[in-house]
């Protein structure tokens, strides 16, 4: 049943948030720590479990799949209601420094990505 | 008949938002197509518009939620929310490759750490050469160089003027504009097409939204790899900047 696919992801998105905010609280800062990538990694561990035991029908899976594929009009839709304005009209320093730490975090990610990369079988 | 054309859209706010999001996405991938000959992703050229939308909403209403500020369109701040966004987020996990993961697991944590330290480094430095001598306003502004969240927090839990930490919020939002826009443009110099770069690349940039309409225009399959080193990133920034980078500057200040 498609619900079941929606109520899995339901369940694991709020179990995610609730131990990130658990974790936020645990390390005193006021924010959510992680919670959705714990949720997708919840997500990831119960459907590789129960494709294995239980056997999830496509039915189910297309739940899931169909919240994946609105991703892109979601992100969209997420443009469209940004603060565009004030991010525009905030002055140079927050341009500059905006700017500034894409620029060397972009740099960054070649030099990072090697890491962990060498170790090929 | 408009007025009652405009109740029924406002009435369902949330349907005309899929109607609204619908047609921009179909008007952006036949730009892509038309005229830009597939070489710019549609989804770049919908993410784009959606941003020049906010803007003109925001020129229109004034206020600060872009086009969700116009009450006919008012669902689409609902469907490009945060429950929403992470909602399908964690659907993108379906399907990735869990040895991928945790190979680029090392990888990823270290570019989260890295990302927040550089982040906050680089936006002090600016803070300074502009003028700015004091550890807290300077701090702020280097938090808000790691997100827009991270900027506030740090603000309010230091005692920032409210001037600052709206400077440390525009920060923020230039990145995390720039990284979703930017993001397609710079993927091939820097190796973003696999998902261990693109753990990396969540890590190092940080904003969730960035990250999120950055990989999106780039390669849609990397999503799930680079959102979830994201996720962490505003978190560790939250811990990172009001306590040790504070302390840090303000060894480096004097005041």
């Amino acid at each position: 049943m498609v619900i079941y696919g929606v109520a899995i992801l339901a369940f694991c998105m709020l179990a995610g948030e609730l131990a990130g905010d658990y974790l936020g609280v645990l390390v005193g800062v006021q924010a959510n720590v992680g919670g959705v990538g714990i949720a997708m990694i919840l997500l990831l561990i119960l459907t590789n479990l129960s494709h294995k035991k239980l056997h999830i029908s496509p039915l189910t899976d297309s739940g899931i799949t169909f919240w994946s594929a609105l991703y892109i009009p979601i992100v969209v839709a997420m443009a469209a209601k940004q603060n565009v304005i004030a991010a525009v009209s905030s002055g140079w320093l927050a341009i500059v420094a905006g700017v500034a730490a894409v620029v060397v975090s972009f740099a960054l990610i070649p030099v990072l990505s090697r890491i962990g990369k060498g170790d090929k079988p | 008949m408009t007025d009652l054309l405009v109740q029924v859209l406002s009435e369902n706010g949330i349907i005309t938002s899929f109607l609204f999001v619908g047609v921009v996405v179909w008007v952006s991938y036949l730009v892509s197509d038309k005229l830009s000959k597939g070489r710019i992703h549609g989804s770049a050229i919908a993410i784009t518009l959606g941003l020049v939308f906010a803007y003109f909403g925001g020129v229109a209403t004034g206020g600060s939620k872009g086009v969700a500020d116009i009450p006919l369109l008012a669902g689409v701040g609902i469907l490009g929310g945060a429950m929403f966004r992470d909602f399908a987020i964690v659907a993108t996990a379906f399907g990735a490759d869990i040895e991928a993961i945790k190979k680029a697991g090392v990888a990823g944590s270290i570019s989260i750490l890295l990302g927040v330290i550089v982040s906050f480094i680089v936006g002090s430095v600016v803070a300074v050469l502009f003028g700015y001598t004091d550890a807290v306003s300077i701090s702020t502004i280097g938090a808000g160089a790691a997100t827009y969240i991270v900027g506030p927090v740090t603000g309010t839990a230091l005692g920032a003027s409210s001037q600052v930490i709206a400077l440390s919020v525009g920060a923020g939002l230039i990145k995390s504009v720039l990284v979703m826009v930017g993001t397609p443009f710079v993927a091939p110099w820097i190796g973003l097409n696999n998902p261990h770069s693109a753990m990396v690349y969540g890590g190092l940039m940080g904003t969730t939204s960035g990250v999120a309409g950055g990989l999106a225009a780039t390669d849609p399959k990397l999503v799930p790899y680079g959102a979830m080193t994201a996720t962490f990133y505003t978190g560790v920034g939250c811990l990172l900047a009001p306590s040790i980078l504070y302390l840090l500057v303000l060894w480096l200040a004097g005041k």
